[in-house]
C-alpha cells in the first residue's frame, strides 16, 4: 500500500491513554463554532504536532472524538482546537469552561505536505469548518514565507455569519504575494463579497498550475469538485492533497472503524494525495 | 465606447472566446455600452426579459426575494454574463440584479440576437452552445448550493 510521504510519526506515550488537560479559554467564533485552547503538561508529546494532524478529545463521561489542531505549530505551550457544535460530544466540548479538564490523545495522522510544497506556490481551498485544519499550515507557511512562492487561500462558507477567523482572514489578504478570497453560498443584502460555490473563486487565482501544490479541506462533495476542477485547470493530481473525515474510535490504526478502501483514515490520513484517495472519494461511509 | 473598442471588448470577453471574426463583427453592431452605479437595480424579478449583458467591470448580485428580505444567491463580475434568459422566448427575469459596485457592461437586445440565430444557424449554434455551457455551469453550482454541504443538516445528515 502506498501512502503519502508525509506519514505520521508515532506518538511517544501509550496511544490509548488520554492525558488530562485544563481548558484555558473558549472563544466564540460563530453562532455554532468555538475555539478552545488547552494547556498540556509542559514538554508533553501531545503538544508537538504537524499541521493537518488531529487529537482525540475526550469529554469525561460523555465521549471521545477526533478534532484537528487549529493553532500555530510553533507555539508549544498550548494547543488550539476549533469545534463546531453538531451533536452530543461537540456540544459538550464547546460548553466547557476555562478551568475544566478534558482528555487528549495524539497527535494522530498525516500532515499537510509543507516540505513537498517548498519552492512552489500553495493554494489552500477550505470549506466550512475545513479552514480549521488548514490554519496551522497557513501559520507555518507565513512563518517560513521565503520557502514558498505565492500563497492563495480560498474559503467557502454557508453564509457570512458562518465565516471563521474573519479578522485574521482579512489580514492574510493584505500580505505581500498572498491572495485570500472568501465566498458564501447565500448572502444577505448587506454582504459585499462573493456569493457562489468555492470553485467559482478559482478564476481569480494568479498562479502557475504546474508549480502549485493544493491543500483542500471541507465537506467531501466540495473537495471532490474542487480537486476535479483543479485537475482540469492543469494542476498535476499528485500535487493535490485532501483531508478526509471518517467516524473514528481508536484514532490510532487499531480498530478499523475509519476504513476507507485499503486505508485507515486515522493512520494513513487524514491528509491524502489525491491519486491515493480518488477511487474512494464518491463512496459512502463503509 | 468607439465601435473598435466595443469589438475588442467583445473579442476578449470569455463568453465569446473563440467566436469566428465575422460573428464578432455582427455582434459588435448590436452591442451598446451601459453603466450602472452602486446599488442600482439592473432588472427586477418578473421583468419581461429583454437585454442581456456581458460584464466588463464591477460586481453584480443576483438576488431572490424570500419573505421579508432579499437573499444574494450569486455574484457576477467582469468576464461573466448576466441575463441569459433573454436568449429564450417569452421568459421573464428570475432574479433581481443589483450592483454591489459600479458596473460597466455591453448590452444586447436578446430578441435581436435570437432573430440572428434563426437567420444564420451556424451563428445560432455558436451562441447557443455558449449559453448551454453557461447554464450547465450555473446549474452545477446551484446543485451544490442546494445540497447545503456546509450545514450539519445538509448532505451528511441525510
Ligand atoms: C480527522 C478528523 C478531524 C476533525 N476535525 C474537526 C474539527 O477540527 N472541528 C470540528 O468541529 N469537527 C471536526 N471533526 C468532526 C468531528 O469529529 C465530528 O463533528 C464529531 O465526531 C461529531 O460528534 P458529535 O457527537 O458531536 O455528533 P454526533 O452526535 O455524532 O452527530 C450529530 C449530528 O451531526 C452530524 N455530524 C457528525 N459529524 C459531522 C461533521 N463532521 N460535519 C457535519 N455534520 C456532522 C451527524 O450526521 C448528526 O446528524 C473531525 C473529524 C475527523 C475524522
Ligand atoms: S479509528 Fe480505529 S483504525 Fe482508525
Amino acid at each position: 500500500m502506498s501512502t503519502a510521504s508525509h506519514a505520521a510519526a508515532p506518538p511517544a506515550r501509550p496511544v490509548m491513554e488520554p492525558v488530562p488537560v485544563q481548558i484555558r479559554s473558549v472563544v466564540k467564533e460563530t453562532h455554532d463554532t468555538f475555539t478552545l485552547t488547552v494547556a498540556p503538561p509542559p514538554g508533553d508529546p501531545v503538544s508537538a504536532f504537524e499541521p493537518g494532524q488531529f487529537s482525540m478529545l475526550y469529554v469525561f463521561g460523555v465521549g471521545e472524538l477526533p478534532i484537528s489542531i487549529s493553532g500555530d505549530p510553533a507555539v508549544r505551550e498550548s494547543l488550539t482546537y476549533t469545534v463546531r457544535s453538531v451533536g452530543q460530544v461537540t456540544y459538550q466540548l464547546v460548553t466547557r469552561r476555562p478551568g475544566d479538564y478534558i482528555g487528549i490523545r495524539g497527535p494522530f495522522g498525516t500532515s499537510w505536505p509543507l516540505k513537498e510544497a517548498r519552492g512552489k506556490s500553495v493554494l489552500i481551498v477550505a470549506g466550512g469548518i475545513g479552514l480549521a485544519p488548514l490554519r496551522p499550515a497557513i501559520y507555518s507557511i507565513l512563518r517560513h514565507r521565503g520557502d514558498y512562492n505565492r500563497l492563495v487561500i480560498l474559503y467557502g462558507s454557508r453564509s457570512p455569519r458562518d465565516l471563521l477567523y474573519r479578522k485574521e482572514f482579512a489580514a492574510w489578504g493584505l500580505l505581500p504575494d498572498t491572495q485570500a478570497l472568501c465566498t458564501v453560498d447565500y448572502g444577505g443584502v448587506s454582504w459585499r463579497g462573493y456569493v457562489g460555490v468555492v470553485t467559482t473563486l478559482f478564476r481569480h487565482v494568479r498562479m502557475q498550475p504546474q508549480e502549485t501544490v493544493a491543500m483542500i479541506c471541507g465537506p467531501e462533495i466540495m473537495m471532490r469538485y474542487a480537486a476535479r476542477e483543479l485537475e482540469a485547470r492543469g494542476l498535476p493530481p499528485a500535487q493535490i492533497y485532501l483531508s478526509m473525515e471518517r467516524n473514528m474510535k481508536c484514532g490510532a490504526g487499531f480498530c478499523g472503524h475509519c476504513q476507507l478502501g485499503p486505508y485507515f483514515v486515522c493512520k494513513h490520513g487524514p491528509v491524502f494525495a489525491y491519486p491515493e484517495i480518488k477511487p474512494y472519494l464518491d463512496l459512502y461511509e463503509l | 465606447m468607439a465601435p473598435a473598442e466595443i469589438r475588442n471588448a467583445l473579442a476578449s470577453h470569455p463568453f465569446l472566446e473563440g467566436l469566428p471574426e465575422k460573428y464578432l463583427d455582427l455582434l459588435s453592431k448590436l452591442a451598446f455600452e451601459v453603466s450602472f452605479g452602486q446599488d442600482e437595480i439592473i432588472f427586477r424579478e418578473g421583468d419581461p426579459s429583454s437585454l442581456f449583458y456581458l460584464i466588463l467591470s464591477g460586481k453584480v448580485a443576483l438576488e431572490i426575494a424570500s419573505p421579508g428580505r432579499h437573499v444574494i444567491i450569486q455574484t457576477l463580475e467582469a468576464g461573466d454574463e448576466l441575463g441569459w434568459s433573454s436568449l429564450l422566448e417569452n421568459t421573464s427575469k428570475q432574479f433581481r440584479a443589483r450592483c454591489l459596485e459600479p458596473v460597466r457592461a455591453l448590452a444586447f437586445d436578446g430578441a435581436r440576437v435570437v432573430a440572428l440565430c434563426e437567420q444564420d444557424h451556424e451563428f445560432g449554434y455558436h451562441i447557443m452552445r455558449r449559453a448551454l455551457g453557461l447554464v450547465a455551469e450555473r446549474l452545477r453550482a446551484t446543485r451544490i448550493q442546494v445540497l447545503d454541504v456546509y450545514s450539519p443538516k445538509g448532505v451528511r445528515a441525510q
